[in-house]
């Protein structure tokens, strides 16, 4: 065998050990430090890569959205705010540069609505401003944690749902974009009276890099929730996801 | 674990004031980590966190680590204060304090003739600086509710000035827990026994 200690000398180290063992403390205290550097392990960066803490975080997630349903208040108002405290000019945001901004023809635009409504109707904009309008100053939170106060118009969306005769038990209401973005919120929310299918920004036609033809705004959720350039509304219970929530942002995100 | 004290050994620590400490350690240090990570997607000041100390790997992850740890955070504050104030260690732990008693035992600390003989007794620095973190943390959570849920609680929003300020309320109380803990490690660095203390209670 080679190197190996003499059997007293093992023996002895052994000995020794064991005797530290059998004090209580010490065990215990080996066994504390050991938890501490566990602790330590925890937060290693490949760690953040590993299967199994994703799943965590996602599950985890996931129950932030339950604990998000049972807190929202579907009659609690977001805050809103005079004329003279609207950002401007409005910060422009998406997942493209403002130069990729879809260019919609309004004319010949129609919005589809699919799923569990009645009325399966394509709307033109002509007949979305025919609706009862409404407007609002509110503030537009971001998920990375900056805001900007703007002020919206259009139709109320709970109006629109019950126009369309949406199944308003059903849980999803998912929305498709011409710039191919896509989420989908809670019923409560698309209920919300402060959620409204705008069709103006600042008492203006919405433009083009806010969303032009319509937006879906809610004060009461993050920006990345709020679809711009909307194609296509979908009532359903099968949950559809989001561009941004896909990727592993939380699906409520509400405020 | 037999909570029987050997001879001329006093237990410092009860065990739950020991798991809550280092559940709140593992709690801080998630949520400050991740919390540098969610502040560079969008900094107040002139001025980023490296990424390679903070959490998260990108603002989805920092966030998805943000918001599982508040919950150990929050539950463990919770309990911590909870066993504290059930069992009155909160007033004869922390309190009396005065403001001459801070600056008699501050100047004391700063000449190094502090004394630690008797670490079941808090010194006045150590008062303050233990009420300190347990306040400053409370306003971590409240001000980080309002960034979270700025619609939800509307009087919490109006207290802490709206959702603009709780950034910045949420940013300096960070500071100050950094800062709590900086010194914090120094002093355990000083007086190592401390760190046998939090672990084995003597």
């Amino acid at each position: 065998m080679p190197k190996s200690l003499p059997h007293t000398e093992r023996d002895a180290i052994v000995k020794e050990a064991l005797r530290s063992l059998d004090s209580p403390a010490r065990r215990l205290f080996l066994k504390r430090s050991l938890g501490l550097g566990g602790l330590a392990l925890l937060t290693g960066c490949d760690l953040t890569d590993s299967q199994g803490v994703e799943s965590a975080l996602a599950s985890i997630s996931r129950f932030n959205d339950r604990a998000q349903a049972w807190l929202f208040d579907p009659e609690r108002l977001a805050p809103t705010y005079p004329e003279s405290m609207i950002t401007r000019p409005f910060p422009f945001n998406a997942y493209y540069s403002e130069d990729r901004v879809p260019q919609v023809d309004g004319g010949s635009f129609r919005l589809e609505v699919t799923g569990l409504v009645a009325d399966k109707h394509a709307w033109s904009l002509a007949e979305l401003g025919a609706l009862p309008q409404t407007d609002q100053i509110t503030r537009h939170i971001c998920v990375e944690g900056w805001s900007a106060i703007g002020r919206w118009g259009g139709v109320p969306f709970s109006l629109f749902l019950r126009r369309v005769g949406a199944d308003l038990s059903a849980k999803y209401v998912g929305f498709k974009c011409i710039d191919d973005y896509y989420t989908s919120i809670d019923m409560p929310t698309a209920l919300h009276p402060q959620t409204l299918l705008t069709l103006t920004y600042d008492g203006k036609t919405l433009p083009p890099r806010y969303g032009f033809p319509m937006k879906l705004r809610m004060p009461t959720k993050l920006g990345y929730k709020n679809p711009k350039h909307i194609q296509a509304v979908f009532v359903t219970n099968n949950y559809p996801g989001g561009y941004w929530e896909d990727q592993g942002y939380n699906w409520f995100g509400g405020s | 674990m037999s909570e029987i004290e050997p001879a001329g050994r006093v237990k410092i620590h009860p065990m739950w004031v020991r798991l809550t400490h280092w559940i709140n350690a593992l709690a801080v240090l998630i949520m400050v980590t991740s919390g540098w990570r969610i502040y560079n997607a969008s900094p107040l000041f002139d001025f980023r966190f490296a990424n390679d100390i903070t959490l998260g790997g990108w603002l989805a992850g920092a966030i998805q680590w943000h918001f599982a740890a508040m919950w150990l955070l929050a539950a463990n504050g919770l309990l911590y204060l909870l066993l504290n104030v059930a069992g009155g260690r909160l007033w004869h732990k922390f309190l009396p304090l005065s403001p001459r008693s801070f600056y008699a035992d501050l100047k004391a600390a700063l000449h190094g003739r502090l004394s630690h003989a008797d670490p079941r007794r808090y010194n006045s620095v150590q008062r303050a600086a233990y009420l300190f973190v347990m306040l400053d943390i409370l306003l971590l959570v409240l001000s980080g509710l309002v960034l979270w849920k700025s619609v939800q609680f509307p009087l919490l929003r109006e207290l802490l000035g709206g959702y603009e300020i709780a950034r910045y309320l949420h940013f300096f109380a960070m500071a100050g827990l950094v800062v709590f803990v900086a010194v914090h490690l120094v002093m355990v660095a000083l007086v190592p026994r401390t760190l046998l203390t939090m672990i084995r209670g003597r």
